[in-house]
């Protein structure tokens, strides 16, 4: 009912934006709204391609449902960590209302992020004459969930242009871009603003703008007290406070659990891969235990797994690595992948303290290196069949 | 006009990036970089275009060698005598000037088969060339990554986070890979000019 009704519209107002019409030159903006409303009855023809019958928008949209308890969650604890920094414990015990303070305070973020990256895309679209991709709506959810919340908005603002004019039109706009442009924008202002996006004053709302904490609470992540005193952060370990999340750290990272309800949609769905998820946990499990094997200092004799609870491991191994335009295309490729990203990030955490979380620039790095693993993967695998075809020539 | 826009020595012909990047990072050491490598190149292409009939082809890499750095070196001596912070931030960017593939590459694609002026002229124009892409990076560089030009201040102090207001230096700037991103997107508007299309490889 409400359907055919939009149908209607959408109809009416149609003949203008047609090419050759009089608003033609708005088709794109006008083609990206009907066919967000609708299933558009062409299929993609080139730039990202999910190997299925969905469409680029539904898959889309499933990333998007797969990030809203991570986002739900970090909205809460956004909320809980700055009533318990400024000591205010019935407010921090009154769910909703954390919730609705982080609502408020996260909320500017993404409406930024949202509209300073579409505007682009659309500009971007409009003047060459693509159609107005999907990819941003997952880019721009993810960015502010990897940000810090006191980040300033126009830090957003200048980093999500950044990623997504360098990250990605550049190369051609969605499917083409060698980097995942969240990472991208995220690495900009970790590069460009360092001071707001680490040490122990960002990651709890209402602090840098002159608050003070109250005696005894550390604003720090627990990886970064794991860079500047790592026994003391050790000895205090509150595992389970890691894994449901009510730890201070970029907003959508901290909690484990509800990433893994995100990564359970993405996998029944089949968004993501799998074998990249597997193999980032299994490549961080590894490293984890042979830094265990060498020991020496109190990081390298941390228990393994306490690696894929903290920081944005796992939110990186679910949301990040699997970005089916920067990963691996092959299934081997895949693996090989997933297993560096996870590894060389628990090195990254280990050996420099100076970046406490090397899982962003682990997963830019292997995103650069994925289309060599699988030229190689490829390589292998035409040698082999070659060998097998002569062999049989011979019989 | 060659030189300065269609067969610009850095965002066409792609030489002499190193420096490019390396030097930037504020105005002032952008532009005497700029005056080093002109007047090299200049003089350069003059002392080999006066010399082309006396060198014998197989020892004129050599020759050249000996009067670019002969050149660079006077220059470094100048830079030190007289704007010696400059020359100090510079460092060991004047004395690789002779590395600088601009030279090398007007003296033995130009300066060796045309007479002295023409061959002056040339030099000049090239490093005039090289040299605006060098004060178009440190201007952004310094603007955006130390709020200043020339090293005076333009952004002013009450602006800053620290001091109460909304704004940060952009740390990213003073890093060479952003002025590489800079150059691609000098390159990229360069080539989107429409009598630059047929820059526009295939």
């Amino acid at each position: 009912m409400i359907s055919k009704l939009l149908r209607d519209i959408v109809d009416r107002v149609k003949p203008p934006f047609e090419p050759g019409g009089k608003l033609g030159f708005l088709h794109s903006t006008f083609d990206a709204f009907e066919t967000f409303l609708f299933a558009p009855n062409t299929v993609t023809k080139k730039g990202a391609h999910i190997r299925d019958a969905v469409d680029l928008k539904r898959t889309v949209f499933m990333v998007v449902i797969a990030l809203v308890p991570a986002l739900l969650f970090g909205m809460y604890n956004t909320g809980l960590q700055h009533f318990r920094a400024i000591g205010d414990v019935a407010a921090a015990a009154d769910v909703l209302g954390c919730w609705w303070y982080g609502f408020v305070r996260v909320l500017p973020l993404i409406l930024v992020s949202y509209i300073v990256g579409l505007g682009i895309e659309f500009a971007f679209a409009q003047k060459r004459g693509h159609e107005v991709n999907e990819g941003y709506l997952v880019t721009g959810l993810l960015i502010p969930m990897i940000m810090p919340i006191d980040v300033p908005l126009w830090m957003v603002a200048v980093a999500v242009a950044f990623a997504v004019i360098i990250g990605k039109e550049v190369f051609g706009g969605t499917g083409m871009n060698i980097f995942n442009p969240a990472l991208l924008a995220r690495a900009f202002v970790f590069f460009a603003y360092t001071p707001f996006i680490s040490g122990d004053k960002v990651w709890v709302r209402g602090v840098t703008k002159g608050g003070e904490y109250l005696d005894g609470f550390s604003g720090a992540t627990p990886l970064t007290q794991l860079g500047e005193n790592a026994s003391d952060m050790l000895a205090g370990a509150d595992v389970w406070s890691w894994i449901v999340g009510t730890i201070p750290g970029s907003i959508g990272e901290t909690s484990v659990i509800a990433i893994l309800i995100g990564a359970a949609i993405l996998l029944y769905t089949g968004v993501a891969s799998w074998r990249v998820m597997l193999s980032v946990f299994a490549g961080g499990l590894v490293m984890g235990l042979l830094f265990n094997a060498i020991g020496g200092t109190p990081v390298m004799d941390m228990p393994a797994y306490y690696h894929l609870l903290l920081g944005g491991f796992a939110f990186g191994a679910v949301f990040m690595a699997t970005d089916p335009v920067t990963a691996a295309q092959t299934n081997v490729g895949k693996v090989i992948v997933g297993f560096m990203i996870g590894a060389i990030a628990v090195l990254i955490r280990v050996v420099n303290p100076g970046y406490p979380e090397g899982m962003m620039l682990s997963i830019l790095f292997m995103n650069a290196l994925a289309p060599l693993v699988d030229h190689f993967v490829v390589a292998a695998n035409v040698r082999r069949r070659t060998k097998v075809a002569k062999v049989k020539t011979v019989k | 006009m060659g030189p300065l826009s269609k067969g610009n020595p850095v965002i066409v012909q792609i030489l002499g990036i190193c420096s490019a990047l390396a030097v930037t990072a504020q105005l002032k050491p952008a532009f005497v970089m700029m005056a080093s490598v002109t007047v090299v190149t200049a003089f350069a292409n003059l002392i080999m275009s006066l010399l082309r009939k006396g060198v014998p082809g197989r020892i004129r890499i050599i020759v050249q060698l000996v009067v670019i750095a002969f050149l660079v070196i006077l220059v470094d001596q100048v830079l030190k005598a007289y704007v010696y912070d400059v020359s100090k931030q510079l460092s060991v960017y004047v004395g690789l000037i002779i590395t600088n593939c601009i030279l090398m590459g007007r003296v033995e694609a130009f300066a060796l088969g045309h007479k002295p002026w023409p061959s002056f002229v040339d030099g000049l124009a090239n490093g005039v060339g090289y040299g605006l892409i060098l004060l178009m990076l440190g201007f952004v560089r310094e603007l955006l990554g130390s709020g200043s030009l020339w090293g005076f201040r333009v952004i002013p102090e009450a602006w800053y986070i620290q001091n109460g207001g909304f704004y940060a230096n952009n740390g990213l700037m003073m890093l060479p890979p952003m002025a590489l991103i800079l150059v691609g997107i000098i390159i990229w508007v360069h080539r989107s000019a429409k009598s630059n299309k047929d820059l526009i490889e295939k």
